[in-house]
């Protein structure tokens, strides 16, 4: 498939960035080549530079950095080029697709307008012919309905149908290259195999070469022909796929394989009391309304769905965004207003009010998603975890709770001298152990986890996930464990629940959801999340 | 979006009920009436005119009086200029207020934003640098320092406009009060442009014109600008209702019959119908340029709806 011209080489590239801290060497002389219609991944963890070295190419550094080197495409150096020469090539023959498609898109103009633009811009032809173009790139990224979809603004659309608009956007002039910058990272499981089979048949059809940019092993294996493996700015490996995942040379990517999560957690005894228990559940939001604004409408975000957690036991809870799985869990602890009878250590807690639930909320913890937003940037990382000793134990002292900030250091696997640090100066990994650390220094019973990994690399994934569960041993712990992603759960629930659009469409043992689904959501899902490779790679 | 307007124009009742209200009886609590004078007045001529505007009788039957007159587009007479209304004094000095004030907010736009553009586009450059430190001292120099040096200098010594006056609203005399009150303006709405342009020039989507290979023009006029026009809009709303209702200190450097120093001088004189027509148009203009700001939000912005 691939052809023999190369139309892409990167040749020892430098770029560096003019920091508050000094000059930071963001990529340190690379190498790289892309031929005609070859699929090439670059892998790599978050700062490895993978995303600036791309950037590069398109000349779209931020201003404090600045690269030198050459990447050349087909004889030119694109670091070089003037603007206008630079704005011929930029977007006709080498077109990039982002990360972010919630804000890729610009939000004042409807998506025909930004579809055209570049058309008539590049092509020089009028409005209706760039029209008429456009309709069929949406029709091309299969975009049902796309003459009225023209007229749609993007908040009109959900983050999936985005990403292909703006694919749509980046191969409207036949290009050469495209690059994809983590294009399907922000997205569903089920979305994400949908545009990366959309995209491989795309590259088939239109023969252009394709630049992946991931730290996601399954779609690597799924789409390249080629991997580059990079770390530290440097690139570590290369070589073509089956080789990199059959014999990894270098520590590092063997590392990397390593470290899909692994493992799965035994079923607590059917004599294992119950902690936590929800019957019809359902929580209701309420849109509009309000003094002549007509009638409101309600939003069923969680319909008659039934928990039952057990002392030491981790329910898995998966679905996509928006299929209400967040919104159970904070109902259950209460944080939300809901209907349906809540049990906690077998009393009936929906009446209680926020005064009652007080003396209940050290038993009850919750750790979220983002570790850079959930921690408070103006307290210590001690005095984050220790906040909560405060409120439900004030009148220990302060000597004590700093002698319990630094033991709950110690369990998450942090050093308990880092305590008086701020959390900017801790990784996400690390701040995520602060999170967690917080919410088990109270000794709860019950900890939800929202997400809690979903926002790491995979190998610091994978440290959080064994920490948990080692905690839970220690502990006895009973986990609520949120996530979209199913490897990360399969390895940590003994319990699964499948939710779409509020419901609870199937649950079981992880064994039952994950090798015999029965309902047809389960099964794409599963099928959207484990494809074998060697059949998907196209 | 009509019925939104409808909707916005209904609730203005109640609130401008409110403010009438508040205002109403706080004028009263302070010491001392319109007739009370530091010589003193006869007491048989006090009660005569007390008589005569009502101020003898109980203040809400005042209160109930001055809401009904209201309704009728009474706004009563004024108790110190005794030969006018209330009515026929901002029908005079309205639109004198309205057309400097209107002036010196469409300079300010035009000005603040165009510079305001070049500085995020220069960003941390001599020119971006020139703009802020200019913008930085424009909005701390106040109008009563402004007037008097450009009296100074234009009118006293280069002699080439008038030094103060209306002469019924000759050009060479409205450049000096508008020049003054936009400067400050201009300062303003420079450095409110030039933030929110930074901040629409780093965002994703304008990475992907770029990446889309789309001319600078395009990239900053109708990608960058569009956006970045949203803190200026809503920053011209309450800007608006206080150029266009008149500035005291303007009014007094430059001796313009505008309606700016009604606010000050009908207070200090108890001077109650004239204060509170003062306040009532004050908040009339506050309630339609805010609805008009988010009338705007709405054509900009088409995430907003309000139905």
């Amino acid at each position: 498939m691939a052809g023999n011209e190369t139309i892409l080489s990167v040749e020892n590239l430098k770029i560096r960035f003019r920091t508050l801290d000094g000059i930071v060497d963001a990529v340190k002389g690379i190498n790289m080549h892309v031929k005609a219609g070859e699929t090439v991944a670059v892998v790599g963890e978050s700062g490895s530079g993978k995303s600036q070295t791309m950037m590069a190419a398109m000349r779209l550094l931020a201003s404090n950095g600045e690269a030198a080197g050459t990447i050349d495409y087909r004889g030119a150096n694109l670091l070089n080029l003037s603007k206008s020469e630079l704005n011929e090539i930029r977007g006709r023959k080498v077109t990039m697709i982002f990360q972010e498609p919630m804000t890729s898109l610009d939000p004042l103009y409807t998506i025909g307008n930004q579809l055209m633009e570049p058309i008539m811009r590049h092509r020089r032809i009028g409005r209706e012919a760039a029209r008429q173009e456009a309709i069929k790139m949406l029709k091309l990224v299969r975009i049902p309905e796309p003459e009225r979809r023209m007229k749609s603004y993007p908040y009109e659309m959900s983050g999936g149908q985005r990403q292909r608009v703006m694919i749509a956007m980046a191969i409207a002039n036949d290009p050469d290259l495209l690059i994809a910058d983590e294009p399907t990272t922000a997205l569903d499981v089920t979305i994400q195999a949908e545009i990366l089979n959309l995209m491989a048949d795309l590259r088939k059809r239109l023969g252009m070469s394709m630049i992946f940019i991931t730290h996601d092993l399954n779609i690597v294996r799924r789409i390249a022909d080629r991997v580059y493996v990079m770390r530290l700015g440097e690139v570590v490996e290369e070589g073509d796929t089956r080789t990199i995942f059959s014999q990894p040379q270098h520590p590092y990517t063997k590392a990397l394989l390593a470290a899909e999560p692994s493992g799965h957690k035994e079923p607590v005894p059917k004599s294992a009391p119950t902690v936590l228990a929800g019957t019809d559940m359902r929580v209701t939001f309420k849109i509009g309304g309000g003094f002549l604004a007509g009638d409101p409408v309600y939003l069923k975000a969680v319909d008659r769905v039934s928990v039952t957690l057990k002392r030491g036991q981790t329910i898995g809870i998966v679905g996509e965004s928006g299929s209400g799985k967040s919104t159970l869990a904070r109902a259950l602890l209460k944080l939300l207003p809901s209907e349906g009878a809540i049990q906690f250590d077998g009393r009936s807690i929906e009446k209680f009010d926020p005064a009652q639930m007080r003396p209940l909320r050290k038993q009850l913890q919750i750790v979220f998603q983002d570790p850079f937003g959930s921690l408070s940037p103006r307290l210590t990382a001690g005095q984050i975890v220790t906040e909560g000793l405060l409120v439900h134990d004030p009148s220990i002292s302060g000597k004590e709770r700093d002698r319990r900030a630094a033991l709950a250091f110690s369990e998450v696997g942090l050093d308990p001298a880092n305590r008086n640090r701020y959390p900017h100066e801790f990784s996400g990994g690390q701040r995520q152990r602060i999170a967690i650390a917080r919410a088990i220094i109270l000794k709860p019973k019950v900890v939800v986890l929202d997400e809690p990994t979903s926002a790491l690399d995979r190998q610091v994934q994978k440290q959080i996930v064994e920490l948990l569960r080692d905690l839970q041993k220690a502990n006895n712990l009973s986990y609520l464990f949120i996530s979209h992603d199913l490897a990360v759960v399969r390895a940590m629930a003994d319990h699964i629940m499948v939710m779409k659009d509020g419901r609870m469409v199937e649950q079981g043992s992880p064994e039952q959801i994950f090798d015999h689904p029965h309902e047809d959501y389960t099964k794409r899902l599963m099928a959207a999340a484990f494809v074998d490779h060697a059949e998907a790679k196209v | 979006m009509l019925r939104y307007v409808f909707r916005r124009l209904l609730t203005a009742i109640p609130t401008l009920f409110v403010i009438v209200t508040i205002s109403f009886f706080l004028i009263r609590v302070a010491p001392g009436g319109p007739f009370n004078q530091e010589k003193g007045l006869n007491p048989v001529i006090k009660a005569n005119l007390d008589r005569q505007f009502g101020l003898d009788e109980p203040l809400w039957m005042q209160y109930l009086n001055y809401l009904n007159n209201l309704l009728h587009g009474d706004f009563g007479p004024s108790y110190n200029l005794p030969d006018f209304t209330v009515k026929e004094l901002f029908e005079v000095g309205l639109p004198v207020s309205i057309q400097i004030g209107a002036s010196a907010l469409i300079l300010a736009l035009v000005i603040g934003s165009a510079l305001g553009i070049i500085a995020a586009l220069r960003q941390n450059k001599g020119a971006d640098y020139a703009v802020i430190a200019t913008a930085t001292a424009g909005s701390t120099v106040p109008t009563f320092v402004i007037a008097p040096v450009y009296q100074l200098i234009f009118a006293t010594t280069l002699a080439l406009v008038p030094v103060a006056g209306w002469a019924g609203g000759a050009f060479a005399n409205k450049i000096g009060p508008i020049v003054t009150l936009a400067l400050p303006q201009i300062a303003i709405v420079a450095r409110l442009m030039r933030g929110s342009m930074i901040e629409a020039l780093r965002s994703h989507h304008i990475r992907t014109a770029r990446a889309l290979g789309l001319s600078d023009w395009s990239i900053i006029i109708k990608h960058a600008l569009r956006g970045a026009l949203l803190p200026i809009v809503s920053y011209s709303g309450p800007a608006a209702a206080a150029l266009l209702t008149g500035s005291i200190i303007v009014e007094s450097i430059f001796a313009i019959p505008g309606v700016g120093r009604y606010f000050v001088e009908a207070a200090l004189n108890r001077d109650y119908t004239l204060v509170m027509g003062t306040v009532v148009v004050i908040a009339i203009f506050t309630i339609v340029f805010n609805l008009i700001v988010d009338i705007l939000y709405a054509v900009v912005d088409p995430r907003v709806r309000y139905d």
